[in-house]
């Protein structure tokens, strides 16, 4: 769980103005490990900002890029979109999804992946195409998509090896 | 000219200039459809079932949010919006359970009676299969998502008339709810079970929880004595569940049906609402004479009890011990009269019709319990006991008039206007007046703390000292002045709180239909009901008196403490 006072924070960082409640949102969830909006920052917003909770709620449950459930180290959004569905984005999503053994809105057991469905990542000329973290991958096939999965399994694990030797 | 000219199917009419196209057509006697639409809140436009026709306009506009101008050429009778608004209707029916039949708003669903105006006969389109569980979790309300049209009438008053915000609109497309945050219940959530959303749900989103079947089982049961209280709004307002307009005083008919129901004692709210003022009274002279915890805050209204509870606890000292009227009539129904009478309490069965939903949660919080039992059993809103007369086939408007049975029955003027904004302080001070001064009114009325203004203040000469009170109705302006007390700025003795607009006659569970217009003319019922009565003072009420003599000796005594007096904490509205 995130401290509220990294809310706080981020909260003054904005001028703790109402109106900016959408980057505030943004904001505290991409300072939480878990890359989403907990029920307790939605709270500390609420009552921070003077906005009922049902409000601040409102918000975030209105936009796909905010997230009301803890996510995956690597969030991999596969676009949706007509000129990426016309480029066989079913197929790609398929093949994330059986790699994964999740559907698009969940997160594998052990906390690395989550896949969510987006409606357009602004990269229809490289169609279809996914978006991990802050990296697009684009003119995929289930074969790359595959392939990229393998490589973030690997990146994973090296990083989970050279910190653990520093222990 | 504040008028401009316009053209309404053709007709050239003469408009107020800043009129919407909706009021303008509606001014020619041509009843739009309208579902979001709600004459005492923002415009909305998201049902757009109010379309109609502008020349020059591609598209249908929505006439609610659509101003007139100069010239404009209005047509509301085309086949295209005829089509239009019946498309409308069948996607927003697509998206309904067809459970008409046996809902709850069967007969006055606005949504259902634009169907049926529509000829809606087909109802195509794909049903989005979400199916949301219903919140039964408090004694007021019920809602159920699955009928919810999303017009945001609800959400509008919760979070604007009342200004606590629990009911809001979430998530997006098919997945649209609105609802406490995270899909809550209201009992997890800082609800005041106003009701207010209920009065305005055009359909059966969200409703009262209904206690008829409860209170049909006591009047059929043998053993039990059943009593009922009625609150003094609901004279003024249950004649418009069968059809009369507002305004109509009806408290001989209500008198009259409710002994028909079979109730075994026909009582009235208003003697204890006197009994308040002599408790409420005392309570203020003695906080002045101390200085302490000053302002006196009233306590009648539930909604505003549940809402200082949770949302300024600091603040609870302030508040009057003094129980509601309901309740002290419970606790007297279930030990005085129960004693007079040679009525075991144990089988005396108290009913009272109230315009509130919050009373529902009022009666059963477990320290409503002084006589022994719980002080009242069941209540009923003004539109349950519409039903309930509606079953028994019951023709109101040809009903005698008769009176209420004594002693609780016996009330003064003074009690009536307490379902009015203002009306617990004009009668406070009428009596608080006389008991200082040992001088007699010589005019009644307190004008100022009448109306339908939102924050009412004035100066009372009490015996030479002048005293400031303030009176506050609905919640968002209730805050303001909860704001004013906590900063310090505030230099009042004496604070009138309802939760609901208007007042009582405004309650959550009065009949649908309720807007400020029809809150007014309640209002001026009241005033009337009072300037009719023989005794306008909580003081000279002789049942008043006599219970004070035979039974409870003096205002603040021991066995009123026991008996008409409460305390209050933050506790959540859970009643386990």
């Amino acid at each position: 769980m995130m401290s509220s006072t990294i809310v706080q924070d981020i909260i003054h960082q904005h001028g703790g103005d109402k109106a900016l409640l959408l980057q505030v949102l943004l904001a505290v969830q991409d300072a939480d490990p878990q890359k989403y909006l907990s029920e307790e920052s939605v709270n500390e917003i609420a009552r921070i900002l003077e906005i009922p909770r049902s409000r601040v709620y409102s918000t975030a449950s209105f936009y796909s890029e905010i997230s009301l459930q803890p996510r995956g180290i690597y969030l991999i959004r596969v676009c949706t979109n007509a000129p990426c569905e016309n480029a066989g984005k079913a197929l790609v999503l398929q093949a994330i999804e059986k790699e994964l053994g999740i559907g698009a809105g969940q997160t594998t057991s052990d906390g690395i992946f989550t896949v969510e469905c987006v409606n357009c990542l602004g990269a229809c000329y490289m169609s279809p195409a996914i978006k991990v973290n802050d990296v697009i991958y684009g003119d995929l096939t289930p074969e790359k998509a595959v392939k990229i999965i393998a490589e973030l399994r690997k990146e994973y694990q090296d990083g989970q090896n050279t910190s653990g030797s520093c222990i | 000219m504040n008028k401009m000219k316009i053209f309404v199917n053709g007709q050239e009419v003469w408009i107020e200039k800043d009129s919407t196209v909706l009021n303008a057509v509606k001014q020619q006697g041509i009843d739009l459809p309208t579902l979001c639409h709600h004459p005492d809140q923002r415009v909305k436009a998201n049902c757009r079932v109010c379309v109609v026709e502008v020349e020059g306009v591609k598209n249908l506009v929505a006439s609610c949010s659509t101003k007139v101008a100069e010239g404009m050429r209005i047509t509301t009778n085309s086949p295209r919006v005829r089509e239009t608004v019946r498309t409308i209707l069948e996607l927003i029916f697509a998206d309904h359970p067809h459970e008409c039949l046996t809902c709850i708003r069967n007969g006055n669903c606005e949504l259902r009676q634009l169907a049926s105006k529509y000829g809606v006969r087909d109802i195509e389109g794909e049903k989005a299969n979400n199916i949301f569980p219903q919140d039964k979790s408090t004694p007021s309300l019920v809602r159920n998502p699955n009928k919810c049209i999303k017009c945001g009438r609800c959400a509008e008053v919760c979070h604007h008339t009342q200004n606590v915000g629990i009911l809001y609109s979430h998530n997006r497309g098919t997945e649209v709810c609105i609802a406490p945050e995270y899909g809550k219940q209201l009992a997890e959530v800082a609800c005041v079970l106003c009701g207010q959303c209920a009065l305005v749900c055009p359909v059966g989103a969200i409703h009262e929880k209904d206690d008829t079947d409860l209170v049909w089982e006591a009047l059929a049961n043998p053993h039990k004595h059943v009593v009922v209280q009625t609150a003094p709004a609901v004279r003024v307002s249950i004649a418009e569940e069968f059809g009369l307009p507002p305004g109509e005083i009806s408290t001989g008919k209500l008198v009259t049906a409710l002994r028909k129901l079979g109730f075994d004692q026909v009582f009235d709210t208003d003697f204890t609402a006197d009994l308040t003022i002599m408790e409420e009274g005392h309570e203020l002279l003695q906080r002045m004479q101390t200085g302490k915890n000053l302002p006196l805050l009233t306590s009648c209204s539930p909604g505003w009890i549940n809402y200082i509870e949770q949302y300024y606890p600091g603040l609870l000292p302030l508040v009057s011990t003094c129980k509601s009227p309901q309740q002290m009539f419970g606790a007297l129904a279930k030990t005085y009269y129960a004693q007079s009478s040679g009525i075991e309490p144990k089988n005396i069965f108290v009913v009272s019709v109230m315009p509130c939903t919050a009373k529902k949660y009022e009666a059963a919080r477990p320290e409503m319990n002084s006589s022994g039992f719980r002080d009242v059993d069941a209540v009923l809103t003004s539109r349950e006991l519409g039903r309930m007369l509606r079953q028994e086939g019951m023709d109101f408007q040809k009903l005698t008039e008769s009176e209420f049975d004594a002693p609780l029955g016996i009330s003064s003027g003074a009690a009536a206007i307490f379902g009015a904004t203002g009306g617990v302080m004009e009668a406070a001070l009428r009596t608080v007046y006389e008991v200082v001064t040992g001088e007699s009114l010589c005019k009644l009325e307190f004008s100022e703390v009448r109306g339908m203004e939102g924050i009412k203040e004035a100066s009372v000469e009490l015996d030479g000292k002048e005293i400031k009170v303030a009176v506050a109705h609905g919640l968002d302006k209730a805050k303001k002045v909860m704001e004013l007390i906590q900063s310090g700025k505030a230099d009042y003795s004496f604070v009138e709180i309802m939760c609901c607009p208007g007042g009582c006659i405004g309650g959550g569970g009065q009949p649908y239909g309720t807007t400020n217009e029809v809150r007014a003319k309640r209002i001026e019922a009241l005033y009337q009901v009072d300037e009719n009565m023989p005794v306008r003072k909580s003081h000279e009420n002789p049942a008043v008196q006599d219970l004070y003599r035979d039974f409870l000796k003096e205002p603040l005594g021991e066995l009123s403490h026991q008996l008409l007096h409460t305390e209050y904490r933050n506790r959540g509205l859970s009643i386990n």
